[in-house]
Formats: structure tokens, sequence, C-alpha cells
């Protein structure tokens, strides 16, 4: 695939959490279209870097842009970078749709309230609208009919489909995934993955922080393997998984695996 | 509750002295408030069981310590003062309770999610501060409190009862919504972040909500401790704050009137009330959404 846009651009991410350097530069472009999985043991840093693209992590240094736009950073009063117009990271994050490992719905709002709330509320979509849209967006992911379920009373996967629809009906730019499958019961999984496999058939934006090297061989355009904070290897999936360059990865595949 | 078929006759010996101890104590609690409703509805002048009453003799009861409390003066056989002081009384506890609880739950909130954050200096100083009221014998409180609102001439006005029922009621709502943020999810509002909500929006969308419960029995108990509050309205009030708690206080030191019965029995029976709907809605609102008491 070719692709001439760049829908993401992160650029030399540095994160560190007191005396841990979480994020030791790491630099990732995505083209529009594009899905990348992001690989690596726990603690490699891959939650926090996808974190640090929306900035619910605040990077200590490092550039990020979407769709060209690159969120703007000043050194605040106590000497850590913060944003410098919060309400361009606002606006962004509205772009960036995030899907958490732990599902993260409303407990106290119904499956269609969580999904048309932030349309009403943040897209300022008239609320028949914006239900509708909310529907037409449960449909897809197979939840319509759980549409006045509150999260506690459905399963795991259709909460985490539910999550999926709730970042979706945003129409956003990139889709990031964190772990979406890690909190599931096995026999769960298969559901959530079927849903982003058809997103990313649709030529959706998608970052993806998995464990599922299935789902990284077959679905995406684009491999990245993080070892301690950097990328230790990236290529496309045939590259990286019929011939892997890196003894880490190769490694950390054998693990995976068995 | 139900004893187990299998259970052992020691087991059985021990259920029944269980449930003879449960109920011994829940008498000892009840009893007090529950003597009070006859004696309210008796005929005689003092607080007492008569031989009529126990006889359940119709002429022995009578509503005229309801209606004196009313302020109806018209009952001829009734020496003891007559005045409209319980109704004015019920009015400004109820205005200065609902004022100090509103004022309380605001700050209270506003204290336990600044307490709450994982950064916070001199966090466990403040909450010592912010708990001394409850700790401080109350007359130092109140002592000091009317010397210090007496340099800003809030002696004896609404504005200074106001405000020293909301130190009172402040620890409640710190106390059961830190309690309450502990158990909160700080994701959900990193989700609704994520989504582009703005932080005031995602607090009164998705975390007040969630809380509430929390907030919730925090401003009844900031309510309770304001409206049966009587040391502070003694000496920050003034001569024309009358409040239920201290006109009770002024009749019981004064006069020994079945009036003060009456009130007794309506404020157990609307607290009984109060407690009962929230509690029911409480209940509705876990089932609905399913959310499991933690």
């Amino acid at each position: 695939m070719t692709h001439n846009q760049s829908a993401l651009a992160v650029s030399k991410l540095y994160k560190r959490f007191g005396d841990v350097e979480v994020l030791k530069g790491v630099t990732m472009e995505a083209g529009v279209g594009d899905v990348i999985s992001l690989l690596g043991a726990s603690g490699s840093g891959k939650s926090t870097f996808l974190r640090c693209i929306n900035l619910l992590e605040t990077p200590d240094s490092g550039s990020i842009s979407v769709h060209g736009e690159t969120i703007q950073m000043i050194t605040g009063k106590s000497g850590a970078p913060e944003p410098a117009d919060m309400s361009q990271v606002i606006r962004l994050r509205a772009r960036l749709g995030m899907v958490f490992q732990s599902f993260n719905l409303w407990q106290h709002m119904t499956v269609l309230e969580n999904v048309s709330e932030a349309l009403i509320h943040v897209l300022k979509i008239q609320k028949e609208a914006a239900v509708e849209k909310a529907c037409m967006t449960l449909d897809k992911v197979g939840m319509l009919d759980r549409k006045d379920y509150y999260p506690a009373h459905i399963s795991g996967g259709q909460q985490q489909r539910a999550a999926i629809a709730r970042a979706l009906a945003m129409d956003p730019d990139v889709m990031l995934f964190d772990e979406p499958t890690s909190a599931l019961d096995p026999e769960l999984v298969g559901e959530v993955l079927k849903v982003m496999r058809t997103l990313a058939d649709e030529g959706r934006t998608m970052i993806v922080v998995t464990h599922e090297i299935g789902f990284a061989r077959d679905v995406s355009d684009q491999v990245i393997f993080l070892h301690e904070g950097a990328i230790e290897s990236q290529g496309t999936p045939a590259q990286m998984f019929e011939n892997p360059e890196s003894d880490r990865f190769r490694q950390f595949l054998s693990n995976a695996l068995h | 509750m139900a004893l187990p078929s299998y259970a052992t006759p020691a087991q059985k010996l021990w259920h029944y002295i269980y449930l003879a101890i449960c109920s011994l104590v829940l008498f000892f609690l009840v009893m007090p408030l529950l003597v009070v409703i006859p004696i309210s509805f008796s005929s005689s002048p003092f607080l007492q069981f008569t031989p009529e009453m126990l006889r359940l003799d119709p002429e022995a009861f009578s509503l005229r310590w309801y209606r004196l409390m009313m302020g109806d003066c018209s009952d001829p056989g009734i020496t003891t003062v007559c005045s409209d002081n319980w109704k004015i009384g019920a009015k400004n506890s109820l205005f200065i309770g609902l004022a100090a609880t509103a004022l309380a739950t605001t700050l209270g909130i506003l204290a336990a999610l600044g307490l709450s954050r994982p950064v916070m200096p001199g966090r466990k100083l403040i909450m010592a501060l912010m708990i001394s009221p409850l700790i401080v014998p109350l007359i130092i409180t109140a002592s000091g409190l009317f010397f210090f609102f007496a340099r800003f001439n809030l002696v004896a006005t609404y504005p200074g009862l106001i405000m020293a029922h909301t130190i009172l009621g402040l620890p409640f709502v710190v106390i059961t919504v830190t309690a309450t943020l502990v158990g909160f999810d700080h994701n959900l509002t990193k989700a609704a972040a994520s989504l582009g909500g703005g932080v005031l929006r995602n607090f009164f969308k998705i975390q007040m909500p969630l809380i509430l419960p929390g907030v919730i029995s925090g401003a009844l108990f900031a309510f309770i401790t304001s409206f049966d509050e009587i040391v502070i309205v003694l000496f920050v009030g003034g001569p024309d704050q009358i409040t239920l708690p201290r006109q009770m206080w002024s009749g019981v030191r004064q006069e020994i009137s079945p009036t003060i019965l009456s009130v007794a029995t309506i404020l157990v029976i609307l607290s009984i009330c109060l407690l009962t709907v929230v509690e029911l809605l409480r209940r509705r609102n876990e089932r609905i959404r399913g959310i499991r008491p933690t």
C-alpha cells in the first residue's frame, strides 16, 4: 500500500516515571488507512506510548502530529512540559478514538448513552441524530440489541465492542487500541478481534497495542516491536514474522506462541 | 439467618443466644425513642403515663400538644407558654440546615477531590485540620467561633450560623467522598478525556454521578448535624435565631411541657421517612444498573 498523507506522526518521544525511563525516543508514522501493531513484553512501554499520543500521559519531550497538526507543548511552572493550549489537545483527542484494556464504559449509563454521550456533548450533534448515529455504530459492532443494557449486565466481549462503538461513533482519524483483548476471557477474544478486523478492512487508521500475534500478522500493515522503551525492530508482517532479524523479537515470539 | 439443617445443638443454642443479644441491643436503642410517642398524645400536662392512658381511656388521649406546637393557643386548659416559636424554629432549622449542607457538600467534594490526588503536599495536615471539628469538643469550637465571628460582626446573624454549621458538616462530606473516591476508577474520566470531553464536563457527567452515593450520605450527615445542633447556636446565634434544638432546650429548661414530645415524635417520623426514601432510591438505582455494593 502506498500512502501519501500522514494520519499520525510521532517523533522522538521520551517519557520517564520518576527514575524509570519508560520511553526512550520512539518515532513512528502512520499513513491514512495504515494498521500498525505494537508488540512487546509487559513493561516495554507500549501502553504508555499509546497514552502519550492523546496526552493522557504527558510526554517529557518529542512531538506528536495528527494530520499534520502538531500539538504545541511548553514548559510549565514546575519545569515539566505541558500542552500550550489545552483546547487544542481536547479538540485533537476527539479525533483520536481510544479503546482501553478495561473497557472503561461508564457504569451509570446504558450502552446507547455511553456511545451517544460524546456525540451530543463534544461534537454537539442534535440528540435524535446522535442517537441514530450511535445506533448505526452499535449495529456495526453487533451490539444494537444490547443498547439499553447497563454495562454491568453484559459480558466483557460485549462491553469491549460497546467501547469500540463509543470511540468509533466519533468518526476518529485514528483509532488507538490499548490491549483491547487482554482483559477478556479467551472465548470472548474472537468477537472483539472480528470487529477490529472489519474496521481494518474498511481502511481505518489503527494503532493497536496487542498480545494477539495472529491479529498482528494477518491484519497489520506494519509491526513495531518495542523493547525497554525503544523500537527494537519494525517492518511489514512478512519481514517480521517470516524472517525475524532481531533475536529479542524471535525470543518474544517463541515465548508468546508457547 | 436461617439455621442450616445440619447445625449441631451447640450451634442452635448459640444461634438463639445471638438473636436474643441482638434483640436486646436493638430494644435498648429504640425504646427511648418509642416511649416518647404515646406520651405525646397524652392529655395530661405532665410527662408521664397516666393510669387512664394505661386503661386506654379515650379521654386520656388528645392532640392538644400538637395544636400547641403549631401555635394554636385556643386550648383553655394549657398554662404553658404558647407561641409561634416552634414553627419559626422549624423554618430556621430547615433553612440553616439546607444552606449549610449545600455549602459543606460543595466545599467537601472539592476538598476530597484535591486530597485524593496522588501528588498533594500536606495532605495529612489538611485532612487533620478539616476533620478537627469532629474531634475538638464542640464547646471549644463554639467559643472560638464566637470570638472570631465577633470581630466580623457575624455573631447573631444567619450567615454566621450557616458558616459555623458548614464547618461542622464538612468533615462528614470529606470523609464519605474521600472513601468513595478510593473505589473510583479514574480510567473512566480518562476515557471521557480521550473522547474530547473538557475537565468540568467530565466531572459533572462521569465522576459526579458515580460518586453520588458518597456525596448523598455525606450531605445527609451534614444536614442532620446542623439540624440538631445546639451548642453553636447558643454561642453564635442571637435571640432571633430560634432553631428547633434551641426551642427544645429552652422548652425543657423553663417549663416541662409535653409539646416537646410532639416535636420529638414528628422528628423521629420524619427522619425514618427520609432515611427510608434515600435507602430505597439507592437500592433501586443499584438494582437497575447492576452495580454491586462495594
